[in-house]
């Protein structure tokens, strides 16, 4: 059971042919052989009471008895939260994400908490203070981040799908790297209530999947306006779980500033034959430019340390997790967050607090705030010309663990396709478009605000043409 | 040198009367068992959010409008950062550069009539923080043996009331914040507890020449829990000031503290207040962009505030400011003294309510509105009184009763006996008895002695508790002494 879809996985359960404890089983049994470090903890025992009471109870809601993995970026009750922080070692949480809550009403059954880097800082999972997370293409290889372990585990078949967050492209990323699909939704789709705060204007939920169908049927369920997140939204339409097989009169535009020379040529070429697959459906392929898109590293780079270096600053290992006991209040402080932050997190909440500094906040917070509004005209003015953009998810396939540890900046490179993305607070998924090197190449749509549904058709379309393989040479299927 | 004149603008913190915090929903309370009333959002837990406080936002708008000032279309709230462990997120959400009401103006009048007129700079929503109790030692931060925090006000509404530095006197200040208290409580938007610290007051104080209109470099005197303190930490302040400035020194801007029991002003440690705050613009929260339609009804459903009443009182039942303002202490109070001047003399009314009503009052702990003397009781006994069924003081036994009983005045006296005596053949049998009892004195009386009538007038009204009719009885002596 543990190599199909969820999709298929609910048919099966419906169908009577296996029950809600049987498939959870499977699922537990292959994310706790876990040579890729795709979880930090199983909540095996929960899981497990959880699938019986589901295979007892009358009612059978849309997502019964399925199992989900869940990124431990997410608040889950009485289920140890850690961020992949030590300063947040041991702690266990009074309350439930929206997101996850959501799911569970669905009726989905939560068998783990993923591994990320920490505070979901990081393109790597390398910065996680725990484990590392090992890419199921190849274990020398990262799988992406921060959300690598809910994009290794689904990869892996370890779970059918998983949650994650994107923040300048933590899911896409590690989607595109890992082979699957992964999606961004529109900001304020899906609240936030619940997913501890990396840079607040930025963070998103998405699914990971290795469908874009169940992608789509999992996003169904998260999205729309939560009470408790005043910046969540109103859901215009039901997202449809796509069936599209035709791209007729889609435009797509290939974001030029993304194909250049810092992106691999076998990523170029596999995003390329895309782009044929895009034609031979029945839509146009035109190149486009996001002119400011240049300097969105930049920008990102300002913005999301600056609101970390505030949403940060309540782990101070009072009221709860880990802590260094001290003599003085400043001591406290600086021992408990000195000691028990990892170097990129630290490194960014420096960043962010010189930003924001008295006499500094117009020169960087100030100005990165204009260019963001410059990309946003930016996409507002490519989606007069396209329906959608379409880029690299990521300019490089997987790389070598450790290869770009000692480079943040390297590091910070690898999240150049997504980021603008990001910041215009735009939706958009990855999805598998071939392989380069025999690493997975991951395809980047973006649309319009709310244009769920559209990029999933076409998504959805380009999938069934290219036919890629989601199972990792290594993963038994 | 010319005389260095004191400048003065004031911050005003004041905690509003909703059921809920400003971004969570955990009741409001005051003096429950610590940390009872707390959630994951006022704890700050991972991943928690705010909501903002749809009361809150109405109760500061009442107070934007009444204090005359422009209400931002869309106003933001923003992140002030420092780190103590009252602050659990680490950051206030506070406002800064966009605030929910801009400008106005609120125009207090002394006692002697002079208005003050204080320009408003602004009123913006905040959150409070918590409160550290420190434990063992002294209770002080300094050799406590421990700390501790309770949650319980952490998140408090609180609107912060900012002034231009148009106030040129302590005595000014005060005049100004009792009326702006006044002003509130009659808003209904905080019970203005000083005591309690719902409302707090810091002053911005400078002096510089007379007839300059540079400012001088200005100190923060802090968290003043009483308008008195406030008053004199001010004066000391500017004396202070005045003195340094003497002595060919400099004011260097710092926050002091006044120490009332001393009188001395202190400076802060520097260290303390070393803050860059910061500010960033709150990304977990939409703009407040009130629907103009909800501000225009706000504005209409504001009561009569205390400035009008007072203006109003005194012109039309030509009281003085003094009575005015007195009597517009309280909504209660205002309320009380308007239902009592609608039906008696309104200047009488407000001296008994003033004076001897709130007097014996104050014995048993109760307010004027609450116990037994409804408006129109003391309306009954006022009247009473004008009609000269009641001297003073048998209006001040039979108010005793009422207060006493609750029954109506007029039951009061014909049970207890207490009317004017103004029958003449009663009087005049009295005055005749009086005269020939005090003959020696009432010699001197009829030797052009006319201080001796208050003798004989006092000795009427002690052979009849105070009964007798103090003008009959006057009249009637003279004319059974004189024989006029
Ligand atoms: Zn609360």
């Amino acid at each position: 059971m543990v190599g199909l879809s969820a999709e298929a996985q609910i048919a099966a359960l419906r169908a009577g042919e296996v029950s809600s404890a049987d498939l959870v089983e499977e699922q537990l049994a292959r994310a706790a052989d876990d040579p890729w470090g795709s979880f930090l903890r199983l909540d095996a025992d929960g899981a497990r009471a959880r699938a019986r009471a589901i295979d007892a109870a009358p009612e059978r809601p849309p997502l019964a008895g399925i199992p989900i993995a869940v990124k431990d970026v997410l608040s889950t009750r009485d289920i140890e939260t850690t961020c992949g922080s030590r300063i947040l070692e041991g702690f266990r949480p009074v309350y439930t994400a929206t997101s996850v809550a959501r799911l569970e009403a669905a009726g989905a059954v939560v068998i783990g908490k993923t591994n990320m880097d920490e505070f979901a800082m990081g393109s790597s999972t390398e910065n996680s203070a725990y484990q590392l997370t090992r890419n199921p293409w190849d274990a020398d290889r990262v799988p992406g981040g921060s959300s690598g372990g809910s994009a290794a585990c689904v990869a892996a078949r370890q779970a059918p799908w998983s949650l994650g967050s994107d923040t300048g492209g933590s899911i896409r990323q590690p989607a595109a790297l890992c082979g699957i699909v992964g999606m961004k939704p529109t900001y304020g789709a899906v609240s936030r209530y619940g997913l501890i705060a990396f840079a607040s204007s930025l963070d998103q939920i998405g699914p990971f999947a290795r469908t874009v169908r169940d992608a789509a049927l999992l996003l169904s369920h998260l999205v729309g306006r939560d009470p408790l997140d005043s910046t969540s939204l109103e859901w215009p339409e039901p997202v449809r779980v796509p069936t599209a097989e035709r791209l007729d009169g889609l435009r797509v535009g290939l974001v030029q500033e993304l194909m250049g020379e810092g992106t691999e040529p076998g990523v170029r070429e596999a995003v390329e034959r895309a782009m044929g697959v895009v034609e031979d459906l029945g839509g146009t392929v035109v190149p486009i430019s996001l002119p400011s898109s240049e300097q969105g590293l930049a920008t990102y780079y300002v913005i999301a340390p600056a609101e970390c270096s505030a949403n940060l600053a309540r782990f101070d290992g009072i009221r709860y997790g880990a802590r260094v006991a001290a003599e003085t209040l400043l001591e406290h402080y600086e021992g408990t967050r000195g000691a028990l932050f990892g170097p990129e997190v630290k490194r960014r909440i420096m960043l962010g607090t010189f930003a924001l500094a008295s006499g500094y906040y117009d020169q960087y917070y100030g100005r990165a705030q204009r260019v963001r509004t410059l990309i946003v005209r930016d996409f507002r003015e490519a989606f007069a010309q396209v329906d959608l953009v379409a880029s690299p998810t990521s300019p490089t396939v997987a790389f070598r663990l450790g290869e770009r540890t000692d480079d943040p900046y390297q590091m910070y490179l690898a999240d150049i396709c997504t980021i603008p993305v990001s910041l215009a607070g735009l939706p958009a998924l990855s999805i598998p478009c071939g392989l380069a090197d025999g690493l997975p190449v991951g395809l980047q749509l973006a649309g319009p605000a709310f244009s769920e549904n559209r990029l999933l058709d076409a998504a959805h379309a380009l999938e069934q043409a290219i036919g890629f393989d989601t199972l990792p040479p290594g993963v038994e299927g | 040198m010319s005389a260095l004149e004191p400048v003065i603008g004031v911050e005003i913190h004041v905690q509003l009367r909703t059921r809920t915090k400003m971004f969570c929903g955990c009741e409001l309370s005051f003096g429950d068992p610590p940390n009872t009333h707390t959630c994951p959002v006022c704890l700050a837990h991972p991943g928690v959010l705010p909501v903002t406080n749809r009361e809150a936002v109405r109760l500061a708008l009442e107070i934007g409008l009444a204090l005359g000032c422009e209400i931002a279309p869309r106003s933001i709230f923003h992140r002030k950062n420092y780190f103590y462990p009252d602050l659990p997120k680490a950051y206030q959400i506070s406002q800064y550069d966009v605030p929910l009401c801009g400008r106005g103006r609120f125009t207090a009048v002394a006692e002697d009539g002079r208005e003050i007129p204080v320009g408003i700079t602004r009123v913006h929503l905040e959150e409070d923080a918590a409160k550290l109790m420190h434990l063992g030692g002294s209770g002080r931060r300094a050799g406590a043996e421990r700390s501790a925090v309770d949650f319980n006000r952490g998140g408090t509404p609180l609107v912060e009331i900012v002034t231009e530095p148009d106030l040129t006197s302590a005595a000014d200040v005060a005049v100004f914040l009792r009326q702006l208290r006044q002003t509130l409580l009659f808003l209904g938007v905080s019970d203005c507890n000083m005591e309690e610290g719902s409302m707090r007051a810091d002053a911005n104080v400078s002096v510089r020449p007379a007839g300059s209109t540079a400012l001088g470099t200005k100190t923060e005197l802090k968290n003043m829990n009483s308008f008195r303190f406030l008053e004199r930490g001010i004066t000391a302040e500017v004396e202070r000031q005045r003195a340094t400035i003497a002595a060919g020194g400099r004011v260097v801007q710092e926050t002091v503290h006044f120490e009332p029991e001393t009188g001395e002003i202190h400076p802060l440690r520097s260290k303390e207040e070393a803050h860059d705050y910061r500010y960033l613009p709150e990304p977990d929260l939409v703009p407040v962009a009130p629907d103009p339609a909800w501000v225009d009804g706000l504005r209409a459903g504001l009561p009569e505030l205390p400035q009008a009443l007072r203006a109003r009182w005194v012109g039309e039942m030509g009281l003085s400011h003094e009575d005015a303002d007195v009597l517009t202490e309280s909504p209660e109070l205002a309320a009380y003294f308007a239902a009592v001047a609608a039906e008696a003399d309104p200047k009488a009314a407000a001296n008994w309510v003033r004076g001897e009503l709130r007097a014996q009052l104050r014995e048993r702990g109760e307010e004027p509105w609450q116990g037994n003397v409804t408006p129109a009781r003391l309306a009954a006994l006022l009247g009473l009184l004008a009609d000269g069924t009641l001297s003073v003081p048998g209006a001040k036994e039979a108010l005793a009763e009422v207060i006493a009983t609750g029954e109506e005045p007029a039951a009061v006296v014909a049970r207890r006996g207490l009317g004017q005596i103004s029958d003449e053949g009663e009087l005049t049998a009295l005055v005749d008895r009086l005269l020939a009892e005090h003959a020696a004195q009432a010699d001197q009386l009829r030797s052009g002695k006319d201080k001796v009538l208050g003798f004989f007038v006092g000795q009427a009204m002690k052979a009849t508790q105070g009964r007798a009719d103090p003008g009959a009885v006057s009249r009637l002596v003279r004319e059974r002494a004189l024989g006029g």
